[in-house]
């Protein structure tokens, strides 16, 4: 016959009494840390954005059923049909080329790398549509700093991944493979330029560009790359992917404007989704008072 | 056999339905960009299968099937009235300036405008009564239908950013259809000769 005997020690002596106090929240914090890890949807704490005025911000449903990302297909319903596949973690950026302190960041160090702030932007594609999408991320300038450019480099460059296992858009030559991107050095340090690592106050989802991307809000959608591995600091201006796709139709800098129209269609307008009639496309986006500044002297219709 | 006809009709209305039904269900989030990709994409869909009626009569000898071409043609037709229309209309919002812009100086928009007015015609004159009055004239306007496929496949092929695999589809599938067209005919020029 088995007879109980009272525990030769006490839980309370093995759990040490502030966390067995604290247990509730030790529970919520190792979820959160699990989700993180299983890279569900993670709250993110940033300094709130302005809403613009007079324009309403799109929904998460349109900001993430209405997507180009190429990777993952070329219809808008593919990439939030097939995105899924993308593994966000672990992740790393690789900061290089012309800098005094080249540095691959994980995906970790970069949520942390700066206080997150959430930045209410219009977001004008080539093809004639826009939206206004509340980005969440940090200046691409601070991050750059941090690796301190040489006085060689004039231009940054873009990579995002390129692996057909997670990404089966990448097995169709529709663009020449790795996604490639770039700015010039003084529009990568402008204030309005960001990496953006969420939206909608939570991290982005996959269709959208996770885990980190550029959103540079006075240029064409297709320049803000998604799902960046690689940032080089170069010294002559890099390819860029659509440039070299069709190089009379998407320039390097891209800058929208309603004066230059692509060759096929024009660009004097624009349909704001979730509207009926169309807007007229503002030059830089709407961005002129900030950057105008930066292409004095050039000609937009040459520097299309 | 006689219940094939309205079958077809509601066939051939069922694309529209489909539509209809996504944009009222909130599944579009462009919904007038949507519309005019699948009016324009039914439009040439019905095109084409108007041009598979004769290569399919002449493969099977089934004549009767003549008796589905105008139809299949009317609602081609049908597809591309509501496709220039939700262009008028919910794109371009009447703004006949900016309309008459792009049909001169956008040549894709140019070669669909094209394809559009002759369509217009054909199906002006599509009636029994129309046959009648322009007698073996009614034949040779109606040949219009082959430059108006080109054209709708050119329309199609110029609007498209990169990727071409789908009007390039569309563009085999014509000029297979136009091909049999050529062979069928030399076909039957030399058999004619060697008969002679």
């Amino acid at each position: 016959m088995l007879i109980r005997k009272p525990a030769d020690i006490e839980p309370s002596e093995i759990t040490p009494k502030d966390v067995y106090l604290n247990r509730r929240q030790f529970m919520v914090t190792s979820a959160g840390g699990l989700l993180v890890a299983a890279d569900a949807m993670a709250a993110l704490t940033a300094k709130p954005g302005t809403p613009l005025k007079d324009e309403k911000t799109n929904s998460l449903k349109e900001a993430t059923t209405y997507n180009n990302y190429y990777e993952f297909g070329v219809d808008k319903e593919d990439p939030a049909k097939h995105a899924g596949s993308l593994k966000t973690r672990p992740w790393s950026v690789v900061v290089e080329g012309e800098v005094a302190k080249p540095k691959t960041f994980s995906i970790e160090e970069l949520l942390k790398f700066a206080p997150l702030e959430e930045r209410i932007y219009r977001m004008r594609c080539v093809e004639g549509w826009s939206m206004v999408i509340p980005w969440i991320g940090f200046s691409l300038a601070a991050l750059l700093k941090q690796v301190e450019p040489t006085g060689k480099g004039k231009y940054v460059a873009f990579e995002t991944l390129n692996d057909p296992k997670q990404m089966p858009g990448v097995k169709y030559p529709i663009l020449d493979w790795p996604y490639r991107e770039g700015l010039r050095m003084d529009e990568a340090m402008h204030p309005l330029t960001i990496l953006s690592v969420g939206m909608y106050g939570d991290v982005l989802p996959n269709q959208n560009g996770a885990p980190i991307r550029l959103v540079v809000p006075w240029k064409y959608g297709f320049k803000s790359i998604k799902s960046i591995v690689r940032i080089r600091v170069v010294e002559q201006q890099p390819k860029t992917s659509w440039n070299m796709a069709a190089p009379n139709e998407y320039g390097f800098y891209s800058n929208v404007n309603p004066k230059v129209d692509h060759p096929r269609w024009s660009q004097a307008t624009e349909r704001r989704i979730g509207e009926f009639s169309r807007r007229k496309t503002l030059l830089f986006n709407g961005y002129a008072d900030q950057v105008a500044g930066l292409y004095g002297g050039m000609d937009l219709l040459k520097y299309f | 056999m006689r219940a094939i006809k309205p079958a077809l009709f509601v066939i051939c209305l069922l694309p529209l339905a489909r539509a209809v039904w996504i944009v009222a269900s909130g599944g579009a989030v462009n919904p007038i960009e949507f519309m005019l990709h699948s009016t324009g994409t039914w439009a040439l869909v019905m095109l084409l299968l108007t041009l598979t009626v004769t290569p399919l009569r002449q493969i099977t000898g089934n004549n009767s099937l003549i008796r589905y071409r105008r139809m299949l043609g009317l609602f081609s037709f049908f597809y591309a009235i509501l496709h220039f229309m939700t262009w008028v209309g919910l794109d371009r919002f009447f703004d006949l300036a900016s309309m008459l812009k792009d049909i001169v100086r956008r040549p894709f928009i140019t070669v669909g405008f094209a394809a559009f007015v002759i369509l217009v015609i054909l199906a002006a004159t599509s009636t029994n009564a129309a046959m009648r009055r322009l007698k073996r004239n009614w034949g040779r306007l109606h040949r219009l239908v082959y430059p108006a496929a080109i054209l709708a496949v050119v329309h199609y092929w110029w609007l498209v950013k990169l990727d071409i695999t789908q009007p390039a589809i569309y563009a085999a599938l014509l000029a297979v259809l136009l091909l049999w067209r050529l062979f069928f005919r030399l076909n039957e020029y030399y058999r004619s000769r060697i008969m002679h």
